[in-house]
């Protein structure tokens, strides 16, 4: 799908793609001196491959790739540790299906699994609830992982599991959050950033002013984003009109979905379950300060760090990640997939030997898939 | 992973435990209602959600449901969604 006439509204898309070239030849950006704007979100990550809108776009746009797919910012390391309760004795250890090929140092959870731990993918916490009702005499451990969109069904589930009295059922709690990332990428000498396109689910559930600072102290342009080609098209002209003006606002694009403050009940439940981390590692990135949750210590019997003694808490673990696998590089925006010496020969989606190769949302296997622009053009 | 799927609230299954019956595409999935519960939960017969990892996450018009749909068919997602939700009962035996 790289032909406009293919979109489900072809005249309302080249609107825009007119509008977008307009402005980035008033902005004067060229292939040499571009705009950079960066995509957070894994989702639209996929869907600018999927479209094509990397290659439908002016070349003096240039899109970067931001850390917002969880399983690809998720260490070695991490990925042990869930690996090491999946093998204790009497645990069912649930996962969303997205992790289990994330490799480890020793193995993926689907290594794992087949090795004879009792692993199961699960659809939603609610079914590892379900799982401890059923299995009074086993520990079910939920694996939590991903951003504010899902960190609610955890919190929820815990709360329900408080509510029961279910003293079997914990979540092993590595929920992350969009804004400190992009502080510390903000923060990076080497990251050059003109504005960002936000990720419309995060926002649906904390709204839009987390994100007030990147305008209001970096005095970059953010614009919440739905995920059609449309809804992407019409965010990237915001975030170049802002440039071109040089303004710099958080603006909402997907305002039918997004309300300004969010989700209430999501919020509350977070803030009830979970408290934020000094600091939390991210592939890739390193340890960014305040950037991951854990659970609060009236929540402790349904936490599976403190139940295990398995986890951050335990302290401090060095991983070395795959040698020659530069995903940490292409996740900061430094290099391009392809310039990673593994990139379809050591790693590819059917063996992945680096995180961003495991999820569809991840750059490295959007490239893979739809080869982008620049992929044809290091080719050769 | 953070996209969801737009369903249609059926039926209120359990009121205790905040839980419905959607229809997601044709598949039956009990989801929490929890996070866009305002008022009456019978309120929300009817109506169409964004469903993600089985939470209600937010009410959308029937318009958007079937426009978000087609886009995931289009990216692929919507399918790798509705086999989550079917794997589920495998995992529960």
């Amino acid at each position: 799908m790289r032909y406009v006439e293919e979109f489900r509204d072809p005249k309302a898309a080249k609107v825009l793609l007119a509008e977008i070239e307009k402005v980035t030849n008033e902005i004067g950006a060229t292939k040499e001196k571009p705009v950079h704007i960066m995509e957070i979100c894994g989702g639209h990550t996929h869907a600018i491959f999927r479209y094509g809108l990397d290659r439908l776009t002016p070349e003096g746009i240039e899109f970067i790739h931001g850390p917002g797919c969880p399983v690809c910012v998720l260490p070695m390391s991490r990925v042990d540790e869930c690996v090491e309760i999946a093998e204790l004795e009497n645990v069912i250890f649930t996962t969303f299906g997205d992790a289990m090929r994330v490799p480890g140092t020793r193995k993926s959870l689907l290594q794992a699994k087949a090795d004879g731990a009792d692993i199961r993918m699960v659809y939603s916490p609610l079914d590892a609830l379900e799982l401890a009702r059923r299995n009074p005499d086993r520990e079910v451990v939920f694996f939590g992982l991903g951003f504010e969109t899902t960190t609610p069904s955890t919190a929820l589930s815990i709360q329900q599991a408080a509510r029961e009295g279910l003293n079997n059922f914990s979540i092993f709690c590595n929920h992350i959050t969009v804004p400190e990332p992009i502080k510390a990428l903000l923060d990076d000498p080497h990251m050059v950033l003109d504005g960002f396109v936000g990720p419309g689910h995060v926002s649906m559930v904390i709204g839009v002013h987390p994100y007030d600072f990147i305008a209001e102290d970096y005095g970059k342009p953010l614009v919440v984003a739905g995920f059609e080609p449309l809804d992407l098209l019409q965010s990237v002209l915001m975030v170049l009109r802002q440039i071109r003006d040089g303004r710099a606002e958080i603006e909402n694009q997907y305002a039918r979905i997004v309300p300004e403050h969010g989700n209430p009940v999501s919020i509350a439940a977070m803030a009830d379950v979970y408290q934020r981390r000094p600091s939390f590692e991210w592939r890739g990135l390193g340890e960014i300060d305040a950037s991951g949750l854990r659970i609060r210590d009236q929540y402790k019997a349904f936490d599976a760090e403190e139940k295990f003694g398995i986890g951050y808490a335990a302290g401090p673990r060095n991983v070395q990640e795959p040698e020659g696998c530069e995903c940490g590089a292409v996740m900061t925006g430094r290099i391009k997939p392809t310039a990673c010496p593994q990139f379809g020969k050591g790693c590819t989606p059917e063996m992945p030997l680096g995180a961003l190769m495991v999820s569809s949302e991840g750059a490295c296997a959007a490239y893979w898939q739809y080869g982008g622009r620049r992929a044809v053009e290091a080719a050769e | 992973m953070c996209l969801g799927i737009p369903g249609q609230i059926v039926a209120i299954t359990d009121e205790a435990r905040m839980m419905a019956m959607a229809d997601v595409s044709g598949v039956k999935r009990e989801v929490s209602y929890a996070p866009v519960l305002t008022g009456d939960p019978a309120d929300l017969v009817g109506q169409y959600a964004l469903i993600h990892v089985g939470f209600a996450m937010a009410l959308i018009d029937e318009d958007e449901a079937a426009k978000t749909l087609e886009a995931l068919r289009d990216l692929g997602e919507a399918q790798e969604e509705l086999e989550a939700m079917a794997r589920t009962e495998e995992a529960l035996q």
